[in-house]
């Protein structure tokens, strides 16, 4: 509800004008941008019910066909994406104290690690489709790398884990690249001074963003990966 | 108490200087931002409203085609036969294929481009701050993203018309396997189906957020009008039911363009090959993910339209709504539950009686507070002198329409009764029922009451009652035969309605009268469109509260409200919503912001 108090003060800059005080606007958009991870949740969800009705159905084949997966890469991947997580942690608190400086370079080494983790992917799938991994009818595994004779994972339905392989961490990669996007953009805006103890909401929002691309990557890792 | 004005005269980013009109906040701004890209909650809501009677009109159109076929089946059609191409109409015949497609997409256009933006994206939209005393909606950027995202969704799939083999034919359900091996237009609607959810769920944070963060000093939660209530429920069933199909779009099209067979059974013989598919998924998945949607979406199609009506209905009878609380708690109760009762419409899958009970029984209790909204109501009226304006006939109309609507809808909720009557013309009967003479009377009554909040000028009463009682007459017209046939066993999605069938003999006679008044009703809506447009210049001149409502909406001056600002003065909220006819009271309402 808004505040029944009078604004005569000066409005700042980044005030919109339908908005009361800059408390008001802070939590509209924070709580909008929650709004918004819960459908990113469910949106996720549908994909882990898929994993999970196929995970019932052929478990074998599902624990089999992650020895393909190498656990030191996504291992890696996880620890960069937790480190990403930090960073963006520490920008939020440069902002609040007014770091200029420290807050660009918080959220630059936020992207970094976070096209690390793109480029790992990349091996990741190219390694893959060099082999014949591919999700689906395509599914020809043949030749051997890393120890693993891959023509010996072609049972039936082995298809079935590299397509949810494939779709989950595909639609997860999409949203570490959009969190790049938004990255450069918030750097941009923080170089030029845009942000200050009174007015932080984008870098807060997106780090919230960004945290929710984290957690996400915590669950799809054991599950693909581990188990 | 007003916002402060001196930052707005400053205010390089909003216009300049010189295009300020007045000392207040409104700045005169360019066409293509005042009328294209707008980013006012109001010209947004215009934009979704005729937008989504444009789209109502084209599903109309589709359906109007296919009565053809159901009345004559293969007879040329007449007039309008030749316009048709050789692929869909040889020689003014409808051939299966393009009936199929004019099915699939007069469902999905009804649904997610007509019914819904225009009680969501139209009416939220334009009502919603103006009823809670805020000057725009929380993000006026993303409204005016949602407003277009879902524009591209519409052309999306009109465009899939014309890509080859023509629109999506699998039912606006879109089932696997049939959807996963059908052609290009089936693509085409998976993708207008991602720019639709994206509309919605871009709409529902910002109603969510609108609504909690932007209400007037003094609107309490138990202030808010019912109407506000109804968008705010919708609002979270939208957010929560959107993102589980929007997945299982993802993995359809994944299933169509690279191959997996997350939908696609091992084995499959189409035609008698044996199709080339990976295999081991799951078309059962598919309906889960779907219906985990698609129930929650039938109560966004009747909320809204309940909530436009509990309106009219408090204005018009000049009385409190009968139990506005209970009401609103059964709105909640309502909106929990709908999450937990999808797979009813599942119950021919083959599920175990342990499953079938449970959803039996969420199903037979989610009609209660549906019962207990309709009785609140029907109880309304008790005791009123009741003005019989025209959107009071619209919304007095709904309430019989949506009780045959939800009481046919009994026997689809319990498997015994549901098996025999499965996909048949019954539950086409049934659902019509609720939302077309149900949701699309009450969006009718809308416009109705809250045309002159747009124009400043009032729809012309005469014309209105002849659209009234033709709509209302030629509606069941030709939903009511629906049931006898559905009934008889005559399934839905025949090419020929039924005439191929023994058993339905008795009942195919029907088709042709059902098909008359189908036309006759478009005919009826001739006067509506011509009053629409006419009345926009020509109407008669109204005051800013002509109907004597109580509502914040009707306190917003001058009508309509200046962009971004709507009321001079934030308004301060000292009473509940509908204080009509208060005993030794000057005058028989008291608009919410009288002291």
């Amino acid at each position: 509800m808004a505040e029944a108090s009078t604004v005569t003060a000066d409005r700042p800059k980044h005030l919109h004008p339908h908005f009361v005080s800059s408390e008001q606007q802070f939590d509209a958009a924070k709580m909008g941008m929650w709004l918004f991870l819960v459908t990113e949740i469910l949106l996720f969800s549908g994909l882990f019910v898929a994993y999970t009705v196929f995970r019932i159905w052929y478990p074998e084949v599902f624990s089999h066909s992650a020895e393909l997966l190498d656990w030191r890469l996504g291992g890696l991947n996880t620890i960069v994406l937790l480190a990403s997580s930090l960073t963006v942690a520490m920008g939020v608190h440069y902002a609040q104290t007014n770091e200029r400086k420290k807050l660009v370079r918080a959220l630059i080494l936020t992207i970094c690690f976070a096209a690390v983790f793109m480029i790992v992917k990349y091996f990741e799938y190219t390694g893959k489709f060099a082999h014949g991994v591919f999700p689906g009818v395509n599914f020809d595994p043949h030749g051997t790398a890393g120890g693993h004779d891959y023509a010996a994972y072609n049972i039936p339905f082995a298809a079935q884990f590299f397509s949810i392989y494939f779709v989950m961490t595909g639609v997860h990669g999409l949203h570490v690249l959009i969190g790049i996007g938004l990255f450069s953009w918030i750097v941009i805006r923080a170089n030029k001074g845009h942000f200050s103890s009174e007015y932080y909401t984008p870098v807060e929002i997106t780090g919230l963003y960004w945290h929710l691309v984290d957690i996400i990557w915590i669950f799809l890792f054991p599950l693909l990966y581990l188990i | 108490m007003t916002y402060g004005t001196e930052r707005e005269m400053t205010d390089s980013v909003s216009g300049g200087d010189e295009s300020v009109h007045d000392v207040h906040r409104y700045h005169e701004e360019p066409f293509w931002r005042k009328y294209i890209f707008a980013t006012d909650h109001k010209m947004i809501g215009i934009q979704y409203a005729l937008t989504a009677l444009f789209f109502l009109l084209t599903g109309f159109t589709f359906m109007m085609l296919m009565r053809w076929q159901l009345a004559y089946p293969g007879q040329p059609i007449p007039l309008i036969g030749w316009l048709f191409s050789d692929d869909t109409m040889p020689g003014g015949v409808m051939v299966p294929e393009f009936y199929n497609q004019l099915g699939a997409m007069h469902g999905t256009i009804m649904v997610f481009l007509g019914v819904v933006p225009l009680a969501v994206g139209a009416f939220g939209n334009y009502i919603v701050p103006l009823q809670i005393g805020a000057p725009d909606m929380a993000f006026p950027k993303l409204n005016m993203a949602s407003y277009w995202v879902y524009f591209c969704g519409g052309v999306v799939m009109l465009a899939s018309f014309f890509v080859p083999a023509g629109a999506a034919k699998a039912g606006w359900t879109s089932y696997p396997p049939l959807a996963n091996i059908e052609t290009m237009g089936q693509t085409m609607w998976l993708i207008g189906m991602m720019f639709l959810i994206t509309s919605s769920l871009l709409g529902a944070v910002n109603f969510l957020t609108t609504i909690i963060q932007l209400r007037a000093p003094g609107m309490s939660y138990f202030r808010m009008p019912f109407f506000v209530w109804a968008q705010f429920v919708t609002a979270f069933l939208l957010l929560l039911a959107f993102p589980p199909l929007e997945a299982a779009a993802f993995l359809q099209l994944a299933d169509r363009l690279i191959g997996t067979s997350f939908f696609m059974p091992s084995g499959l013989v189409v035609s008698g090959q044996v199709l080339d598919i990976a295999g081991g998924g799951s078309p059962l998945l598919w309906q889960h993910l779907f219906w985990f949607l698609a129930h929650p979406e039938v109560y966004v199609l009747i909320l809204p339209a309940m909530g436009i009506v509990a309106e009219i209905i408090a204005n018009n009878t000049r009385k409190p709504l009968w139990g506005y609380k209970l009401m609103v708690y059964s709105l909640l109760f309502l909106g929990a539950m709908s999450f937990i009762v999808w797979a009813h419409h599942m119950f021919i899958t083959g599920m175990g009686t342990t499953m079938g009970a449970f959803f039996q029984v969420t199903t037979m209790i989610i009609s209660i507070p549906s019962v207990i909204i309709l009785s609140g109501l029907f109880l309304s009226l008790w005791g009123a002198s009741m003005r019989f304006t025209t959107p009071m006939l619209f919304a007095l109309a709904f309430l019989p329409m949506f009780g045959i609507g939800g009481l046919t809808g009994l026997p689809l909720g319990l498997a015994p009764t549901d098996i025999p009557l499965h996909d048949t013309m019954y539950v086409i009967g049934h659902f019509h029922y609720i939302v077309a003479p149900g949701t699309i009377l009450a969006l009718f009554a809308g416009i109705y009451y809250w045309y002159p909040k747009v124009t400043g000028r009032k729809l012309n009463d005469f014309w209105g009652r002849i659209h009234f009682w033709g709509t209302f007459i030629c509606m069941n017209g030709i939903f009511m035969p629906m049931f006898i046939q559905g009934l008889a066993g005559v399934s839905r999605r025949l090419y020929d309605g039924g005439a191929t069938y023994d058993f339905a003999a008795n009942v195919v006679q029907y088709n042709e009268l059902m098909s008359i008044f189908a036309w006759v009703l478009a005919l009826a809506q001739i006067p509506f469109f011509i009053n629409f447009f006419l009345s926009i210049k020509k109407g008669k001149e109204v005051d800013d509260n002509p109907w004597k409502a109580t509502t914040l909406e009707w306190t917003a001056t001058p009508t309509p409200p200046l962009p971004h600002v709507n009321f001079e003065t934030v308004p301060t909220v000292y009473r509940g919503p509908y204080e009509y006819s208060v005993p030794d009271s000057d005058s028989d309402f008291t608009p919410q912001n009288q002291p």
